[in-house]
């Protein structure tokens, strides 16, 4: 878990540029991360774009949806799901992604980096 | 240090993960640390569903458990491990090289192999067994180069083995020792009426059959039998029986059976009080046992000892049901009649390949057992009437033939408590239905997975299934087969939702109709119906889709696209081809000429492909849709405009063809083919739809493809004009897209099609539905409404924008890596 004392938040871009339930890549200091956006749920999250299977920086292109009530991404590649919430894989692997704390202030999107 | 004991298992099939499965629930890892060798490189799978490997099933989906589950367990799985000796004083296993292993206790489940009889020549090239993963990938290569096989052995294992290769096209044979198939299962009554329907399905069947050599120089080309017969062919798969792997056993000089087998007593002890064995290498009970739910048995009495608890394996019944090339074939409890006053009700209809044969008791009041061959519904209540001792009633023909009325019909409900259903993982009618109870289940699968009921063999899943409806009825509920956890609907019925209530948008559809957020599977699928119905530019639902449609280009490796223009019908003038050439070098693109006449353009970034279908646009390309499960190509041979065979001008109609269903949304890939003649340069016969000239006209062929499971296009039409031809086509197409289950092939739905091809001509041809007038307007509505997909995108720069790779940059996806080949270039490795 992320310390919140320690979290930098970083403004990446206005809200109108992401998607509706869906995902758009974003880079911060050379690092791809991707952004999750839900509107029936209003939930945001992020994560790492490469998908750990074959290091493919696509997740961002997968499609969004839910496992129960845990919201997940499946990669575009070979349809491996994983846990926004936890990064976990939630296809019965053992790969697991990083994900970062999302924030939306007035009409600007903000990533949390430790 | 753990001071617990330490338990090693040898062997991790489906024993030895049974076993393990056992090992955790009662708790042993309190007592013994764990470690399984196995010699696969992969962890335990399910070889009972062998076959669908053969068929396209991943080694994943076929896994017991995952390695992580073995993990999370504390069980240590080393695979790729042999162990190849024990020291049974010093209480050592040594493997393969040489490293030391001590143990308290020793479980064996080192299984079985394929026993291969000792024939002349069985070390030939392409001679196969049928038994491991491994076999199976050496077998698939060979059929490639094979145009006949021969199958030894018509029992369970051998049947399957050859519906296999048959599958893939070759002229099958199987070869029987003895005077009927399946011998252990069925009668010469119920082999013969088997072996007649195989052989309806081009299986040839020869039985009596003593295999003396197997012939051929270097590699096999002929099988000689004693008889002094000879069969010619090209390849021979063994499927002769199972041979126990007791060899480590030997080594180490633990008591085996006169033929083969660990000697094991009832509390599966070997002849060493620490080592046990169990599964097809142990001898229980003076018997070998290849049956999943015995051995599953074995593994469970096996834990019960080594927790201190009494228990005994008591041996088990041999009942099977399968279903072999579309025929049903079970056999259960005493098929045959062995019991003293036994006494037979046969059914035999021999016109429909259907056999039955029960034996009841003297007294009439139990069933026996018998031998059900060509329908095998009842086979799970006739297993429960014989097993749970159900009291017959006056008329048992009942049992097996139905009248009107005149049936003696039994509910999965009336069984009793103790009714086992589930014989391979031992699960009874009473824990089904309190599982039921206790959780609200809904659906099969949530009912296997919270008790393994139907995780085995599989075959009760019918009864878990009626159960499950019988309960929900008699709670009111109604049950069916739904897309996914979003979506209480099939596809048909979401089709229909749709369009009665005017749905045009996914979140509108999910919202009224759905729950949770939507998954991989039913976004895509509810685009295709939202473009199939409504006809909009597939971009309006990009968050829907996969990610293919979501930029109109199929992603490649290292996360560039690729692009397709159409070049309907294979036909492109010299200046569009120029074109080609100077968009592919102004990006930098990989080109190559596709299966379907045209080109295909390799590694554009995603923020380029709007710019480069600009410049195609402007030249007068349109997209080719090879990103979508919609119309391909319709490919063309050259025709009588040039060809001086040609009898029709094939290119011309191709390009009409090809134009009226471009763009055109179905829920598979579809292609097609026109050719000028007979010769059928085009190969118009492994298409969806194919178009062959005649000297009057045109022949039409339907449901055909090539791919993993090739299939040549079926007679539909003759001596077409083009007209007809087009209407046909309409009708068949609008058919298909509004009746096919989500990815079918048109080959695979008319599979499923009742009546098939016949049907298919009574519902195009002779409006046998009623349904022409209503298929004709929505094509024609279809075609009426198409629009160039990227023309669209090119024109809007809303749309454009949702091609950058990252929103909060300019800045280029530098993650993408290139290698160069061959003057041009490729993705760096994954």
């Amino acid at each position: 878990m992320t310390d919140t004392a320690t979290i930098k938040w970083i403004e990446v871009a206005p809200l109108s540029e992401f998607e509706v339930d869906g995902g758009k890549a974003v880079i911060i200091e050379g690092k791809q991360i991707a952004v999750y956006y839900f509107q029936d749920r209003d939930e945001w999250y992020a994560t790492d774009n490469e998908c750990p299977h074959q290091k493919q920086q696509a997740l961002s292109r997968g499609m969004i949806g839910s496992d129960g009530d845990e919201p997940k991404v499946a990669c575009p590649f070979h349809k491996k799901s994983f846990s926004l919430k936890s990064g976990k894989c939630l296809s019965g692997e053992d790969y697991e992604i990083n994900t970062y704390p999302v924030k939306v202030e007035g009409d600007l999107v903000y990533i949390g980096l430790d | 240090m753990s001071t617990k004991k330490k338990l090693i298992v040898v062997g991790n099939g489906m024993t030895g993960y049974k076993f393990c499965e056992k090992f955790i629930e009662k708790g042993l890892s309190k007592i013994y640390d764990i470690t399984v060798f196995g010699e696969e490189p992969w962890a335990a799978y399910d070889r009972v569903h062998l076959t669908d490997y053969y068929t396209g099933t991943s080694v994943r989906d076929l896994k017991m458990a995952p390695r992580e589950w073995y993990e999370e367990n504390g069980i240590e799985l080393r695979t790729s491990y042999k162990i190849t000796s024990v020291d049974r004083d010093k209480k050592i296993a040594y493997n393969q090289h040489g490293d030391e292993f001590t143990y308290d206790t020793l479980v064996l489940s080192t299984g079985s192999d394929a026993f291969v009889p000792p024939i002349p020549g069985v070390d030939k090239k392409g001679v196969f067994v049928y038994r491991r993963i491994e076999d199976l990938d050496a077998i698939k290569e060979y059929v490639t180069n094979a145009k006949s096989a021969a199958v030894i052995g018509g029992g369970l294992l051998g049947l399957e083995a050859a519906k296999a290769v048959m599958d893939d096209g070759l002229k099958t044979s199987v070869v029987e020792f003895a005077p009927r198939l399946m011998p252990r299962q069925l009668d010469d009554d119920g082999s013969n009426m088997l072996k007649s329907e195989l052989e309806k399905l081009d299986l040839d069947i020869l039985l009596s059959k003593n295999t003396k050599s197997i012939n051929g120089n270097g590699k096999v080309t002929a099988m000689e039998f004693a008889d002094g017969s000879i069969l010619e062919t090209d390849m021979v798969v063994v499927s002769a029986g199972i041979r126990p792997r007791d060899e480590l056993a030997r080594e180490c000089g633990l008591t085996v059976g006169e033929r083969g087998g660990i000697l094991v007593d009832e509390t599966m002890r070997t002849s060493d009080p620490s080592i046990f064995a169990i599964g097809e290498c142990a001898l229980a009970l003076g018997s070998i046992w290849g049956l999943v739910a015995p051995c599953y048995d074995m593994a469970d009495v096996c834990a019960n000892n080594l927790l201190g608890e009494e228990a005994k394996f008591e041996g088990a019944d041999l009942s099977t049901k399968l279903k072999l090339i579309g025929i049903e074939v079970a056999s259960f409890g005493d098929a045959f009649g062995v019991t003293e006053g036994a006494k037979p009700i046969v059914f035999h209809n021999i016109p429909n390949g259907i056999y039955k044969k029960i034996f009841i008791s003297e007294d009439g009041k139990h069933l026996l057992g018998g031998i059900l061959v060509g329908d095998a519904e009842d086979y799970n209540m006739l297993y429960q009437t014989y097993a749970s001792k159900i009291k017959l009633p006056a008329n048992p023909e009942g049992l097996i033939i139905k009248s009107d009325g005149g049936g003696f019909e039994l509910s999965v409900l009336d069984l009793p408590d103790e009714a086992v259903i589930c014989s391979c993982e031992n699960v009874t009618k009473k824990s089904l239905i309190e599982a039921v109870d206790e959780f609200d289940f809904t659906q099969v699968g949530q009912l296997k997975k919270a008790t393994k009921a139907g995780t085995g063999c599989g075959g009760c899943v019918p009864m878990l299934d009626d159960l499950l409806t019988a309960k929900l009825e008699a709670s009111g509920k109604v049950v069916k087969k739904v897309i996914c956890e979003h979506f209480d609907y099939t596809r048909q019925e979401l089709f229909d939702l749709i369009k009665v209530e005017e749905i045009k948008t996914y979140p509108e559809l999910l919202k009224k109709h759905g729950t949770g957020s939507g998954c991989e599977i039913c976004k895509p699928l509810s685009a295709s119906l939202l473009a199939s119905i409504w006809n909009e530019h597939i971009t309006k639902h990009s968050n829907i889709q996969d990610t293919n449609d979501k930029f109109l280009a199929n992603i490649q490796k290292g996360g560039t696209y690729s692009v397709v223009p159409r070049i309907a019908g294979g036909e492109i003038t010299p200046d569009k081809l120029i074109v080609i050439g100077q968009v592919a070098k102004k990006y930098d693109l990989y080109t190559k000429i596709t299966g379907g006449q045209r080109i295909d353009l390799f590694g554009a970034k995603v923020e380029e492909l709007p710019e480069i279908w600009k410049e195609l646009i402007e030249a007068g390309f349109e997209s080719g849709h090879a990103y979508g499960k919609s119309l391909r190509t319709v490919k063309s041979c050259v025709g009588s405009t040039w060809c001086r065979y040609g009898q029709q001008d094939s290119v011309s109609f191709a390009l009409k063809v090809e134009n009226r269903y471009k763009g055109l949304r179905s829920p598979h890939k579809l292609k097609g083919g026109v050719s000028g003649c007979i010769r059928e340069c085009a190969e118009a016969r492994g298409k969806d739809f194919g178009i062959i000239a005649t000297d009057k006209g045109y022949n039409l062929l339907l449901c055909g493809n090539g791919g993993a499971n090739p299939k040549h296009a079926l007679l539909f039409a003759t001596d077409l004009d083009e007209e007809t031809c087009i209407k046909y086509l309409d009708r068949f197409l609008m058919f298909y897209i509004k009746t096919a289950a989500p990815l079918t092939r048109t080959a695979k739905w008319l599979d499923n099609l009742d009546g098939g091809i016949d049907y298919l001509k009574e519902v195009v041809i002779e409006d046998s539905l009623g349904i022409c007038e209503q298929l004709d307007k929505d094509m024609e509505k279809l075609v009426d409404t198409y629009a160039c997909e990227w023309k669209k995108v090119v024109e809007d720069p809303e749309m454009i924008k949702k091609f950058r790779p990252f929103v909060n940059s300019d800045a280029t996806d530098d993650s993408i890596k290139f290698t160069p080949m061959r003057e041009m270039k490729k993705p760096a490795n994954w």
